[in-house]
């Protein structure tokens, strides 16, 4: 059925569809709607959910840790301030390997207070051990809340699927839904390895540990993370065989012969696409790399998919506040260090607060990026 | 050392499910106060047993019986709920 949503409004009716055990969750800008939307769903009797309304953001990330390590299909939307307030608890979801799905509206931290988008909230969490998607548009953060929780239950790791605050959270698109019966049945029934309330095998979950232990213990962890990437993939191409349309980790647009290309997430792709096909039209050989995958990282896929480029502009909706830009230039940077040949890196830091992106803007960058140098090490798109 | 797990050893998410390895570790060598009951006036509420978050009030056929100071870490907590008009269980300062 093709529906208008915005993307709240769509990440809301994904969780509907999935008809999770419990949700616990506490409203806040821009998110806020996913959580009052699902729970006039709980309201109405159209989902079995067991609502959980908290007094915080690290409250909500705590009953959901609960309700996940018993046995629950556990689900939950927060955004900026509430992320950041839930960071503690994020790690205590990552360490017990609970596939808790999150869904983020992703929003600028104070201070200065903005309520607009940028990726500052989901990249700071992004040493967290959870797994993290950005998605182009709000049919791609619908469909992708569904991957989300098959990938999650497979790899024993909480994913978050982020969405641009406002530019997509509250911007209506077409979506195209599917039944709800057909996206049960893909997701099956949730089966944990194991539960708090089984008390047939009772089990101790958070032990503390010391010097001994606590080491070997993250070791599995980043195990876990380490195995997700190909689990990732198959669930991203048994989704493709079930509804029709495929994602990769990356997606490289009009890459094939480009000398230059950009590298970016999230909703600024849109934006980049056409850039890419005006300047093309010009003759000017420049493409796009999408990623949608930032946890884990996909340095891989960056090496196979950057080494042939002379000059890659990689394009951050955050800083880190270190003098050396963005989370996904350093990371990139690393990556392709163990390349022989590598290309030139070029730093843009654009969008924080919402500030608009342009077409325009769009254009310089890959102009940039064909030129194959500019003057400063980051460059901070459209600030006077 | 030698008995000490591999990392590939350990279970998914530090989820322990041989409660031996709680028991090997005696947390009342944390206590800085503890609990001292009283039989003759105790009137068996276990309401010290409920709340106990350690499992270190012992009850046998549904009498307390004492406290298990091995793993008692001294919360306080079973001196707190004991009603006040019994006042079976009072918290003392650990000697050094």
């Amino acid at each position: 059925m093709i529906l208008a949503k915005t993307g709240n409004e769509a990440l809301a009716y994904a969780m509907k569809q999935v008809n999770p055990d419990v949700v616990a969750a506490y409203p806040i800008t821009p998110s806020t709607e996913i959580v009052q939307i699902f729970s006039n769903y709980v309201h109405d009797g159209l989902v079995d959910t067991e609502f959980v309304a908290v007094e915080s953001e690290h409250s909500a990330m705590s009953a959901c840790i609960g309700a996940a390590a018993s046995g629950c299909r556990t689900m939950t939307a927060t955004a900026s301030q509430g992320l950041a307030l839930m960071h503690e608890m994020l790690f205590i979801a990552g360490g017990l390997r609970l596939p808790i799905v999150m869904a983020v509206a992703s929003r600028s931290l104070s201070s200065p207070l903005n309520i607009h988008g940028d990726h500052s909230d989901s990249l700071a969490s992004r040493d967290s051990g959870w797994m993290q998607f950005f998605c182009e548009s709000v049919q791609e953060g619908y469909d992708t809340l569904f991957q989300a929780v098959k990938i999650a239950e497979r790899t024993s790791l909480p994913a978050m699927v982020c969405v641009d605050g406002f530019i997509l959270s509250h911007c209506l698109e077409r979506v195209e839904s599917f039944e709800d019966k057909k996206v049960r049945d893909w997701l099956g029934t949730w089966r944990p390895n194991w539960s708090l309330l089984d008390v047939a095998r009772p089990i101790l979950v958070g032990p503390a540990t010391m010097q001994d232990y606590y080491f070997e213990f993250k070791r599995t962890q980043i195990e876990g993370m380490n195995r997700a990437m190909p689990v990732i993939e198959a669930v991203q191409e048994e989704f493709a065989r079930e509804f029709g349309r495929g994602y990769g980790v990356i997606e490289e647009y009009r890459c094939e012969d480009a000398e230059a290309a950009v590298v970016l997430m999230g909703s600024a792709c849109g934006t980049m696409r056409e850039a890419v096909d005006t300047l093309r039209k010009q003759g000017k050989k420049v493409g796009m790399v999408k990623l949608r995958v930032f946890r884990p990282m996909a340095h891989e896929q960056f090496r196979r998919a950057l080494a042939r480029f002379k000059t890659v502009a990689v394009m951050d909706r955050m800083d880190t506040v270190s003098s050396w830009g963005g989370a996904l230039y350093t990371e990139i940077g690393s990556a392709l260090y163990h390349l022989p040949e590598r290309p030139k890196l070029l730093s843009y830091v654009y969008g924080l607060g919402g500030k608009e992106f342009s077409p325009a803007d769009a254009a310089g960058i890959l102009e940039g990026a064909l030129a194959g140098h500019k003057d400063e090490l980051v460059t901070y798109v459209g600030v006077r | 050392m030698a008995d000490l797990k591999s990392w590939q050893e350990l279970p998914c998410g530090a989820i322990i499910e041989d409660m031996k390895a709680v028991l090997d570790n005696k947390t009342g060598a944390w206590r800085s106060a503890r609990p001292v009951w009283n039989k003759d006036t105790c009137i068996n509420c276990l309401a010290c047993w409920i709340y106990c978050p350690d499992a270190s009030i012992v009850v046998k056929d549904g009498r307390m019986t004492g406290i298990n100071y091995d793993y008692c870490k001294g919360c306080g907590i079973c001196a707190a709920v004991c009603p006040p008009k019994v006042h079976a269980i009072e918290m003392e300062q650990e000697r050094k």
